[in-house]
């Protein structure tokens, strides 16, 4: 193998690139699909004889045209935004202070706090989703929006705590202290001085509290019956295929409309939320 | 005008103590209140006849639970989450591993490609198993079209990806796989960006091969965080039910129904409350397990 330097390295090069081709195709294809079908007659998409890559005939928008005037999925996605933007406030409100204390107030029990809190992210709604029901109902809020915006703060707020906690601890003490010889107290300090230098990790929290959001998918289920107050998240997978016969120009329309400007809002942030994850397993 | 707090100041250290507890308690209540209460509730129902019409339940004991230990369908719910869980972390963690070394290098174009790979763990997994039912639809399968296109299927031959008990599992697992791979594949590469230059390069002047050098030093120092991958990912797999209701209902006659759902489909469903909680109960010790293990790992990474 010595003798043949460059021809290893040519191999190992296209052997990187072949394994990087396969990966990122099967990982893309779904969505690749999602988008073609979109804009394909419905003809076209159901004629066997075609090649399904490609168009075989002219692209249209009468899919989306049906999704957007013909079901409600406009209105999910409006329902999904309410509750988005309510649960932000509701975490931002609480997980702020509470990262702000494991991080600086709490002294030696704060970590262990903070992994307490952690922990709690990972008991799972179909564990929570019974008991909730009932809890739900005897509050009045079945088939409510607002039973999704009392119900997850309970995952939003231990993740994001636990995010908080660390990106104020990055934050260098003498900035604070520097405040409070200047004669705030330690909560003016917070609020006026951490607060907003931490604008980054308060906007990291604001875009997973949205995706996470709009992931839910089992309490949605359980809580709400009427297609009026679906997320879109449990709207389109319910509701658009009731029955045996599948719209799957307007489906998979509605698919990629809401997972691709997610997908890239979530890029920017996905260094942060893989460092949330492998704290302490990594130095 | 306060004074600001000086180390070793008891009166000030006492004031910063109740500021934390205060700031801290909104967030703990709700904590309390919505996972804690929620769980114990959880817990009661498990041993009591509640059911949506009844409003007052009475304790029966551990009547749910020798119910469902009798239940068939519950054995095979639970077999099928461990083969569910087992399988999809293999895979996972094998194939992390290979795309994260293939991330590490430099190359043009990067961005796009993590972008594109991202996509199946951000976009919402409800919406992305409906993508794969019509991959999977039994008439217009893409999947039938290539495997006709080149020659493994007859022409006009077709498999039923999720009508056949073997093929669906295979296929809900396919799907789970898909979903989970990013972010295990996004934690690796953190693990390997965290392994020190000079390792690598000894190593280079030492003359390990590829191999050598895969097996002695970069396996060993991203297996911390490897597990952390593993065990987040078990937790996301094991407890869920999303990929499974959208693309089988946990059919064909059960044959991908886990835990997760089978509890989904007697306690909402079904309208049994208490056996639905009782069955979700047992996804319980799991966590536990997994939690301990969690903490070891980061106990371990603070001491060294």
């Amino acid at each position: 193998m010595r003798a043949h330097p460059r021809g290893k390295r040519w191999l190992m090069r296209g052997g990187h690139a072949l394994i990087l081709a396969v990966f990122t195709f099967v990982l893309a294809f779904p969505f690749y699909w999602m988008f073609i079908t979109t804009f394909k007659q419905t003809t076209d998409l159901l004629d066997l004889a075609n090649n399904p890559f490609v168009f075989n005939a002219p692209p249209t928008l009468q899919n989306l045209r049906e999704l957007f005037l013909d079901t409600e999925f406009g209105r999910w996605l409006l329902n999904t935004v309410l509750v988005g933007l309510l649960v932000v406030v509701i975490t931002l409100l609480l997980a702020v202070p509470a990262g702000y204390a494991l991080a600086r107030l709490a002294g030696r029990w704060g970590q262990r706090a903070g992994i307490a809190i952690f922990l709690t992210y990972l008991i799972p709604p179909t564990i929570l989703f019974i008991p909730f029901s009932r809890i739900v109902a005897g509050l009045g809020l079945q088939d409510s929006l607002w039973s999704l915006v009392l119900v997850y703060p309970s995952f939003t707020v231990p993740f994001c705590t636990w995010l908080l906690m660390g990106f104020f601890k990055s934050v260098p003490r003498d900035i604070e202290e520097a405040a409070m010889i200047d004669g705030l107290s330690r909560f003016g300090a917070f609020v006026k001085v951490v607060v907003p230098i931490s604008t980054a990790g308060i906007l990291t929290v604001v875009i997973f509290t949205l995706t996470l959001v709009m992931q839910e998918f089992v309490y949605g289920l359980t809580f709400i019956t009427s297609s009026a107050n679906y997320t879109v998240s449990v709207g389109v997978p319910t509701f658009l295929v009731r029955g045996d016969v599948y719209f799957w120009g307007a489906l998979m329309g509605a698919c990629l409309i809401v997972s691709l400007p997610i997908a890239i809002l979530y890029n920017f942030f996905v260094d942060r939320f893989v460092a949330g994850f492998t704290v302490g397993a990594i130095k | 005008m306060r004074r600001p707090p000086v180390f070793g100041d008891a009166h000030a250290l006492h004031d910063e103590r109740r500021l934390g507890a205060l700031l801290l308690a909104p967030a703990v209540v709700y904590i309390v209140l919505l996972v804690g209460l929620p769980f114990l509730l959880a817990i009661y129902y498990s041993v009591s006849d509640v059911t949506v019409g009844n409003y007052t339940p009475q304790l029966v004991g551990l009547r749910n639970f020798e119910r469902i230990l009798d239940d068939p369908t519950f054995w095979r719910s639970l077999q099928n989450a461990v083969v569910f869980t087992v399988a999809t972390q293999i895979l996972v963690i094998v194939l992390a591993h290979v795309l994260a070394l293939a991330l590490y290098a430099d190359f043009r174009g990067k961005w796009l490609v993590r972008l594109l790979i991202l996509l199946p763990w951000v976009a919402p997994i409800s919406l992305g198993s409906i993508g794969w039912l019509w991959i999977f639809d039994p008439v217009y399968s893409i999947l039938n079209w290539m495997l006709q296109a080149v020659g493994v299927l007859a022409a006009g031959e077709r498999l039923i990806w999720l009508g056949q008990p073997d093929l669906a599992m295979a296929s809900v697992i396919a799907v789970n796989v898909w979903r989970l791979l990013p972010l295990a594949t996004v934690i690796i590469l953190a693990g390997l960006t965290s392994i020190p230059q000079d390792l690598h390069d000894a190593a280079e002047m030492d003359g390990a091969g590829f191999w050598r050098h895969l097996f002695r030093i970069t396996l060993p120092l991203t297996a911390p965080i490897a597990l952390v991958a593993l065990l987040f990912g078990a937790v996301f797999t094991f407890t869920d039910m999303i990929v499974i209701y959208v693309l089988t209902r946990g059919g064909p006659y059960d044959t991908t129904q886990v835990i997760a759902s089978y509890a989904f489909f007697t306690g909402i469903q079904g309208g049994d409350l208490a056996a639905g909680a009782a069955i979700s109960l047992f996804l319980f010790p799991v966590l536990v397990a997994i939690a301990i293990l969690l903490l070891t790992v980061a106990r371990r990474a603070e001491v060294a």
